[in-house]
């Protein structure tokens, strides 16, 4: 983002304020300290959002990770609440469930948008039609889509099951089965979140030049060597962003399990991280381990978010 | 869309599909896609719409029925009356556009001035809320929420109030940046005329600056509602009490011993407006998701 400098016009209140000879009269200096109120005038409604809900909660989230409150007194007790949850044997399943959901949602999340969008790129009917229906879970309010998909898999009498049976094939406990519960929150919420992932891969697929394709048909390529050689390295940029933005968004899942399974599941084989936050801090009454776990969640989900800002500056 | 208009070619060469062999596997994978995408996205919504139709045993019958035998549409009123929906769209709603009218004017003018008026540290302020996109939003739900439970300074308790849905969805980085960026783009010239004629920064923002921002207003707009629209575990914090809590709370909690068909057939009727909001805001949304950048 280059900031856009106006040298020269200072007298109408557009001057950057940062370079350019400073003004030692007083009149300037009365024009710049007006400016300046006013600047932050229309800043201010932000500046207070940002701080109560945002800036404070960031300071307040690492401080009492190292607090404990008992009885109305709040006290320093170090590394207490840490140790605490990783002597929680709740912590090492619910990193467990939440990687391995992140891995399913991104072979599933991640694979599936990027061939459908390879598809739809190619066709030259009905595309509109398309992206309207890939994009229609994402509207729909999740209480909806969960809801409904529970239905769909009840072992009795729900609709995957029966669809199973009519194809002659085993059918499932789905997510009463501590095998099966995660798998189907991720399809679940596959079917509901595809749809953005899938729109920002074919816009990124129209901006492939079509001579590369054609270049690459002149070396003799076929359809799966053009794909490799030629759609996946174009999009390789948007592909690692969107990559990394799905990993920092589904390790955070919670509405789904929660929902689906009322968030443990059979044999807390669907708790995650974040249910088990919500369970320290909303269960519990334990907001200092809510917060320790909230800081380690931190620490882990900063690294890729960090990949994502250097990745993105390339884009700009 | 009118096809074979000059397009860019993609993977698959124009003469490739003219060939009798290309035109035939065109013709299957089109079929083949249109066919399996109405099944999978358009299915499971046929199923929520008829399913509010069937009786209370039909509904739960194995094998389920594809056509209810009989339509029993008073499931929709009683969902209407049991589940109170009416209360529930009326308050999601009125958070809904609340954020988006508190949206629009702190992050507007937020932006404006990051952009035009350019303060002492005004890089700063910027970078300290780029930063907040840093951190994911579950990690901070405890402070949040306890920090709405009694405001700092102010001692306020903000729960079940719309104000604690209202005022954080404000301290939105991604809102800033995208006005931000898009007022960087308006030229200077224009300012500085407006300035000549005197204008004074908040008639500049108003008859300069706002009419020519229509399209990123409105994926602001549309962002703010779908994003309140869509959420689950703020909501569920803050507003306990029945009476003010939105339709994906509400339905959860209210349909613990309703009948399946009668839970369906809410689930129908919660669905409705925002798919109406999709048809008609379809094109805003979609170009507005990608050209917004990268984001869920």
């Amino acid at each position: 983002m280059a900031a856009i400098t106006v040298p020269g016009k200072a007298a109408h209140g557009l001057d950057p304020g940062e370079d350019g000879t400073p003004r030692r009269s007083r009149r300037g200096l009365a024009q710049k300290v007006r400016r300046n109120l006013s600047a932050y005038g229309f800043l201010l409604g932000a500046l207070l959002c940002f701080g109560f809900f945002t800036w404070y909660p960031m300071v307040r989230e690492v401080i009492m990770s190292f607090q404990k409150t008992k009885r109305g007194t709040t006290t320093w007790v170090g590394m207490e609440n840490l140790q605490r949850i990783f002597n929680d044997p709740a912590f090492w399943q619910a990193w467990r469930n939440t990687l391995l959901y992140t891995g399913l949602a991104l072979l599933l999340g991640f694979a599936v948008p990027f061939v459908v969008a390879v598809v739809l790129n190619e066709l030259r009917h009905a595309r509109a039609y398309l992206r309207v229906l890939v994009y229609l879970p994402v509207m729909m309010p999740p209480v909806a889509s969960v809801l409904l998909f529970k239905y769909f898999y009840d072992p009795d009498f729900g609709l995957f099951n029966h669809i199973l049976a009519f194809l002659h094939l085993p059918t499932s406990a789905w997510l009463n089965s501590t095998s099966t519960a995660m798998l189907s929150v991720v399809i679940a919420s596959t079917w509901m979140n595809m749809g953005g992932a899938t729109l920002v891969y074919l816009a990124a697929l129209q901006t492939i030049p079509g001579e590369l394709y054609e270049a690459a048909e002149l070396d003799g390529a076929g359809l799966l060597r053009k794909i490799w050689h030629v759609t996946i390295p174009q999009t390789r940029l948007i592909l690692s962003l969107l990559l990394l933005l799905q990993i920092v968004a589904t390790m955070q899942v919670f509405v789904e399990p929660f929902l689906l399974t009322g968030g443990n599941g059979p044999q807390g084989s669907t708790t995650t991280v974040v249910y088990l936050v919500y369970q320290y801090a909303f269960n519990f009454n334990n907001y200092g381990s809510a917060s320790a776990l909230g800081l380690v969640m931190l620490l882990v989900l900063a690294g890729f978010s960090a990949v994502y800002v250097r990745l993105s500056r390339e884009t700009d | 869309m009118a096809a074979n208009a000059v397009r860019t070619r993609t993977l698959i060469s124009q003469t490739q599909l003219n060939r009798p062999t290309g035109k035939v596997l065109y013709r299957i994978v089109l079929v083949v896609v249109v066919a399996g995408f109405t099944l999978v996205f358009l299915g499971p919504l046929y199923w929520l719409v008829t399913g509010g139709l069937k009786s209370t045993s039909e509904v739960i019958q194995n094998p389920p029925t594809l056509f209810p035998q009989h339509i029993h549409t008073d499931t929709y009123s009683q969902a209407w009356s049991r589940l109170s929906m009416g209360r529930l769209l009326f308050n999601t709603l009125y958070y809904a556009f609340g954020a988006l009218v508190l949206q629009l004017v702190f992050d507007v003018a937020a932006a404006y001035s990051l952009s035009k008026l350019r303060p002492v540290l005004g890089n700063v302020v910027l970078g300290m809320m780029l930063a907040t996109l840093m951190i994911p939003a579950a990690v901070l739900i405890v402070p949040q929420y306890l920090t709405v439970l009694d405001l700092p300074v102010l001692h306020l308790n903000l729960i079940n109030s719309p104000w604690a849905i209202w005022l954080p969805t404000v301290a939105n980085a991604f809102n800033i940046f995208l006005l931000k960026r898009f007022f960087d783009s308006i030229p200077a010239d224009l300012m500085s005329a407006a300035a000549i004629d005197g204008a004074g920064p908040l008639r500049t923002l108003w008859s300069v600056v706002l009419p020519m921002s229509r399209p990123i207003l409105g994926v602001v707009s549309i962002f703010a509602v779908v994003n309140v629209w869509k959420d689950f575990l703020w909501p569920m914090l803050v507003e306990p009490d029945p009476a003010n809590q939105t339709l994906n709370i509400g339905i959860r909690s209210l349909s613990t011993g309703v009948p399946q068909n009668v839970v369906i057939a809410a689930l129908a009727i919660a669905s409705v407006p925002t798919l109406v909001f999709f048809l008609i805001f379809q094109r805003n949304i979609m170009s507005g998701l990608t050209a917004g950048g990268l984001k869920g």
